[in-house]
């Protein structure tokens, strides 16, 4: 017994176990949201999704799975063959290392560090280096096309999605994602979208530029995770599957997981930013470091359910008009917001 | 359309040296329709030339049709062109045998047939546009639309037996008459479907996203679309005022009240793609007038009396053309002393229609050539025949 907690006590041991929390996550959430999708997307269209394995196909996503893994894992003889088998780590791990700063709850929080979002804005853009990697190693035009478009696309969402993150900032002045998040706490009242815990004027004032900022960053962070009206880069309909076009087996679904790792990362972000984090909207009722997790990831998990209902009715921007909305329209409107938000938080 | 980008420039003010790309859209490419390949010359994103190879899904129709040993025999061969509008590949045929062998048929075998065509134009438009959805990226609407084209095809497979290659429509008559229920049935089917196709107006048509992708791309001129012969909702989309139905009647379509829809160019320019789309959106309303009206006035007789037993026409030739839910669809049989026909040429609407694109996709992205071919409505069956 005194050897296991000796065994806790140490910092590598105790840092290796603590990685493990988020990895499993993810692994369980990837398997729920897979699950999710299909049955979100099948009832927006009226069918039923897989109905045969288990209640109402619930162990679908894991023979999913095991027939991804048991594939041959196919790389192409022209293909760049180092840098195609890293890509997809390259893309997870930047995805997996953003989770180190997320507050789950009020007594989980990964790495507990001051600059936590900047961190995780600088950590997921790691992201667009594994998916040029995978389009140019791939050696295939379309794939190529596909990672080209993502890296333009992801670097000029992070602009509008980064000012948005910086109004934030400056109203909470902190960049401590915990803090920021206890910040926040009180009840719904106190959640950023809604003007946050401040004097009343203060507050009346803050609540339209809020609501734009979370707009805009709804916005930014759903092109950032390439879904829909965003996809281009992964455009079936022109770029057959663009930039995983030739992966296969477990490569490709090392990239479906860190797609939808980077789905709830960012809905994490959106939850953390403007909707009270791991906060429960009645205040202290239903608080404490247990409820706090069910909040954080049912509210994460709302905004994941957001995405997917978005993705499953509109149809798809051309790339100039994506480019368009984020130069033309979110950056200036942004911008705007934060002089605003400066005075609002000077006066 | 886009004007094409000035060269970047570098530093010391000489212009970069960039590259024109060739790329392979197709044979397998989710948004070909079929196994069309495009040859597609890129600079950058913008398409500065494309070359369309066809002949993936040549089945000889046209000399396989020489060696039957009858003429009804073609029927099922022609139900395999246009895979997805049998019953109008068969009227053409049907149409063109009968100004042959000079056959006239009682009015309820006119009757039933404008009613299945009419039908048929609705699911393959459904297709059409539904799949058009999908190279826009909206799956949804999609679905929507194949729910219904399910009941049509609920309704074909009660007639006649068969969903898809129905071998209905015979020289001289109909396989069988419609059941006593199908009335009924296609009548619950109208009501159904207009509640479905306003929906997918919201959905899809009126969406904004959907307009700035389709308004102003790939903009037919009503010279151009003449020049190349274009017809169907390629034509009418581009303003051109001419529907066979009404210009040139078969059967008895002069009997219905409808109207001929023409792109206006309400969210863009006249002859764009959103155009064309809405020319088909609009024609299945008045398929459903068309339809409505043939069910309530739906005259008795016997279809199969005129059903000849041996066919061996007089040496000659005879052209039949419908308007098919792509445009005119005329076959030409030439008959010699022969219980075979000596020569069957179909002019099929989607070849003619694809000719276009090379003239109509220069300049435009490549998300913007995925969008003029989903418009254009091609069936690789009939392309290539």
């Amino acid at each position: 017994m005194n050897e296991l907690k000796l065994l806790l006590e140490n910092p590598i041991v105790m840092s290796v176990l603590l990685a493990f929390v988020p990895i499993v996550f993810i692994l369980v959430y990837a398997l729920v949201t897979l699950y999710g999708e299909m049955k979100v997307a099948a009832h927006i269209q009226n069918r039923l999704a897989y109905m045969e394995n288990g209640w109402h196909g619930t162990l679908q996503p894991f023979a999913d799975i095991l027939k991804l893994l048991q594939k041959e894992d196919i790389i192409p003889t022209a293909a760049d063959k180092f840098l195609f088998s890293l890509a997809p780590y390259l893309v997870f791990v930047g995805t997996y290392a953003s989770f180190a700063v997320l507050p789950f709850s009020s007594g989980f929080i990964g790495s507990n560090i001051d600059l936590g979002i900047l961190y995780l804005v600088a950590a997921s853009s790691l992201v667009v280096v594994g998916l040029l990697m995978s389009g140019w190693a791939s050696n295939n035009k379309w794939s190529l096309f596909g990672s080209l478009r993502s890296a333009a696309q992801i670097v000029s969402y992070e602009i509008p999605g980064v000012l948005a993150i910086l109004g934030v900032v400056m109203v909470l002045g902190t960049m401590n994602m915990q803090t920021m998040t206890q910040m926040q706490d009180g009840g719904i009242q106190n959640w950023l979208i809604f003007g946050g815990n401040f004097a009343l004027g203060q507050k009346l004032a803050l609540i339209p530029f809020m609501f734009i900022l979370f707009v805009i960053y709804l916005l930014s962070s759903m092109a950032e995770v390439n879904r829909t009206p965003f996809d281009l880069p992964e455009a079936e309909s022109e770029l057959v599957q663009g930039y995983n076009t030739e992966y296969s087996g477990m490569k490709f679904a090392i990239f479906y997981l860190a797609e939808y790792a980077n789905l709830f990362l960012v809905s994490a972000v959106v939850v953390i930013l403007f909707f009270g984090g791991w906060t429960s909207p009645f205040g202290s009722f239903m608080g404490g470091p247990v409820w706090s997790a069910f909040w954080f990831i049912m509210k994460g998990m709302f905004f994941v359910f957001v995405n997917i209902w978005l993705r499953w009715t509109l149809p798809r921007l051309r790339v100039d008009q994506l480019m368009y909305v984020s130069w033309k329209v979110l950056t200036p409107f942004a911008l705007f917001c934060i002089i605003a938000i400066g005075f609002i938080m000077v006066v | 359309m886009i004007e094409t980008l000035e060269k970047p420039k570098t530093s010391t003010g000489k212009t970069l040296r960039t590259e024109e790309m060739i790329v392979n859209m197709g044979p397998q490419h989710p948004s070909t329709h079929g196994v069309l390949r495009l040859e597609v010359v890129l600079d950058g994103e913008i398409v500065t030339d494309v070359i369309p190879h066809l002949g993936y899904l040549h089945r000889c129709f046209e000399k396989h049709c020489e060696h039957m040993t009858s003429y009804q025999q073609v029927i099922p061969y022609v139900d395999r062109m246009d895979y997805v509008a049998s019953m109008t590949n068969e009227m053409a045929y049907v149409v063109a045998a009968e100004k042959l062998l000079k056959i006239e048929v009682c009015d309820r075998v006119h009757y039933i047939r404008i009613i299945m065509a009419e039908l048929q134009r609705i699911a393959s438009h459904l297709i059409a546009i539904g799949t058009f959805g999908i190279d826009m990226g909206a799956f949804t609407p999609f679905l929507y639309y194949f729910r219904d084209r399910e009941k049509i095809l609920e309704l074909f497979e009660m007639t006649c037996g068969a969903r898809l290659l129905y071998n209905y429509m015979w020289i001289g008559g109909l396989s069988h008459d419609i059941p006593p229920q199908f009335v009924e049935k296609t009548k619950e089917f109208i009501v159904g479907f207009k509640k479905t196709l306003q929906e997918v107006n919201d959905l899809l048509n009126y969406n904004e996203i959907f307009i700035k992708r389709t308004a102003n791309v790939g903009i037919l001129p009503k010279d151009l679309a003449i020049n190349y012969a274009c017809s169907g909702p390629m034509l009418r989309g581009s303003g051109v005022n001419w529907d066979l139905r009404r210009d040139d009647p078969y059967t008895m379509y002069d009997k219905f009240e409808w109207d001929v829809i023409v792109g206006k160019g309400e969210m863009g320019t006249v002859g764009d793609v959103w155009d064309r789309n809405m020319v088909r959106q609009l024609e299945m309303w008045e398929s459903l007038r068309i339809i409505e009206q043939a069910i309530a006035t739906l005259p008795e007789g016997d279809v199969s009396k005129a059903i000849p037993k041996r066919i061996r026409p007089v040496p000659g030739d005879a052209y039949g053309r419908v308007e098919g839910p792509r445009g005119e669809l005329g076959v030409y049989i030439i008959a010699e002393d022969s219980v075979t026909p000596y020569r069957i040429k179909a002019r099929a609407p989607a070849f003619v229609n694809l000719s276009v694109i090379t003239e109509i996709s220069k300049g435009a992205m490549l998300a913007d050539l995925v969008a003029i071919m989903g418009s254009i409505d091609i069936v690789l069956g009939e392309v290539d025949r």
